[in-house]
């Protein structure tokens, strides 16, 4: 910048001292249109283009670079609202669907509730995740919140000696957890969150969990739950299975259960817990995902309204420029 | 055996109609919780007595009813409110959960308010399974077949 300033004195000394042989009263409003214009006068009479190469120096954008911003932000901004727009339909219906999800689902915990059902600490050794994420992106930290909190999970649960695997509902979840702690994914579910989860995609999910073999002692559901609009909290459900709810001593007070019941039982109520879980993310994910349109949104809004500005300043620049390339050429005859 | 501790649960409430002090001191309140996925018919709701069909057979449940753990199969649910009137769902399967604070969860895969089912597609649907069960190729089709075709017996049953 400095630099320039030398070259500014020598043709202008000052600009408030207009040159005596210009006609109009010139308004140079900043130092950058006039770097310009002397950029251009000093490289009309020399040979050589020249370009400040010092550090701090930015060259000035074109009206082209302008425009061309100004074109693809505004285009942006129109996908961004209509990402919002297609966002609120979805978060309308899965609020909806959500309502009558959260009473089948506290009804399915209710036993384990009034029952106080907890595993033994001590015994429990093999444990299992379900994280419950989707697989598309652009909805705040949705994702990295259950990552974070699988992540902290398994680093208490493998301090403390006992064997995590992870089930990850959701490719997000997969994409983040798996370079560092691929050795713990039991399995991976694709395809969630394109249409709002039904029963049936839980129970699949059930189904194969139990079809994989692995026999846990205990286990939680970690999902985004549902709380506002603008808010959702990363929650956890309990997972028991079959032996600690039937050597749970509370169990006693059921009467009449054999064990074909109490599994047929343990089955049905995973999935249900599965399924509020899926319902309650996809609800959370919708209104994050709203709310981050919106907020892009209105980031483009304030860059377009900022570039309008430098636009159209540029564009007076330009045609001050060339107002004075006429005229001094004009004077110069 | 159902049947019979059914009775002896009703015959006590027979004996009692007269005396007040059994109904302020007795039974506690039955709060009822009866859901679908997809729907929710009560909410902890106090209501007077609900049939329900399960593995084990159809059984009643009142309030204070021993604390238990069932599976449905396909059926009918009959709910009775307290001022006597009584609804009548189609369960496809579920659980039905008895707290020993006389709460009841009864979860529902599918159901449906019996007035909503169309007794002829049931009969149809179920001659198509009943054709089908012949040509069911490994156990986990003929599983499905079977279970199509109790589902449709029990609609047809309920609906005549």
């Amino acid at each position: 910048m400095s630099g320039m300033k030398l070259i500014l004195l020598t043709f202008f000394p000052s600009p408030k001292a207009a040159p005596v042989h210009f006609d109009l009263t010139l308004r140079l409003r900043s130092p950058a249109c006039l770097t310009f214009i002397a950029v251009r006068m000093f490289a009309r009479t020399s040979a050589l283009v020249f370009s400040p190469q010092c550090g701090q120096v930015r060259n000035m954008a074109t009206l082209k670079d302008i425009t061309i911003r100004l074109k693809s932000i505004k285009n942006i901004q129109k996908i961004t609202k209509s990402m919002k727009m297609v966002a609120a339909a979805k978060y309308a219906r899965a609020e909806r669907q959500l309502k009558p999800a959260r009473v089948y689902g506290t009804g399915a915990l209710a036993l384990y509730e009034k029952a106080d059902i907890k595993a033994p600490e001590e015994k429990a050794a093999k444990h299992l995740i379900v994280g419950v994420t989707s697989d598309r992106g652009l909805c705040g930290a949705i994702h990295s919140n259950v990552a974070k909190t699988i992540k902290s999970e398994i680093a208490n649960l493998t301090g403390a000696g006992k064997e995590v695997m992870v089930i990850n509902v959701g490719d997000k979840l997969r994409g983040l957890l798996y370079r560092t702690h691929g050795n713990h994914i039991l399995l991976n579910c694709k395809e969630v969150g394109r249409k709002p989860p039904n029963f049936g995609d839980a129970s699949i999910i059930a189904a194969e969990l139990l079809n994989s073999g692995y026999e846990f002692d205990q286990g939680s559901i970690i999902f985004n739950r549902f709380r506002s609009v603008i808010s959702y909290k990363t929650d956890r459900k309990p997972v028991f299975s079959i032996d600690t709810v039937a050597s749970s001593e509370n169990m006693g007070i059921y009467d009449d259960i054999d064990a074909d019941v109490l599994r047929n039982y343990q089955e049905f109520a995973l999935v249900n817990v599965i399924y509020l879980a899926l319902k309650e993310s996809s609800t959370s994910e919708q209104s994050a995902r709203m709310t981050a349109m919106d907020s892009a949104s209105k980031n483009a809004s304030e860059m377009i309204d900022k570039l309008t500005l430098t636009f159209n300043r540029t564009r007076q620049a330009v045609i001050t420029k060339e107002l004075i390339e006429i005229i001094s050429g004009a004077a110069a005859l | 055996m159902m049947a019979a501790r059914f009775l002896r649960r009703a015959l006590p409430a027979l004996r009692q109609v007269r005396s007040y002090a059994e109904v302020a001191t007795g039974s506690p309140q039955m709060s009822f919780t009866f859901a679908s996925p997809t729907q929710v018919f009560f909410k902890e709701a106090s209501v007077k007595q609900v049939d329900v069909p399960t593995l084990t057979g159809a059984f009643g449940i009142l309030p204070a009813h021993v604390p238990t753990l069932q599976v449905l199969r396909p059926g009918v649910v009959t709910v009775f409110n307290d001022d006597g009137s009584s609804a009548k769902y189609f369960v496809s399967s579920g659980s039905v959960t008895i707290n020993a604070d006389s709460s009841v969860q009864l979860l529902a895969e599918e159901a449906v308010p019996l007035d909503q089912l169309d007794v002829a597609a049931a009969k149809a649907n179920l001659e198509k399974a009943q054709s089908e069960l012949a040509g069911a190729a490994d156990e986990a089709a003929r599983a499905e077949v079977q279970i199509s075709i109790e589902a449709n017996e029990a609609i047809v049953k309920a609906l005549e």
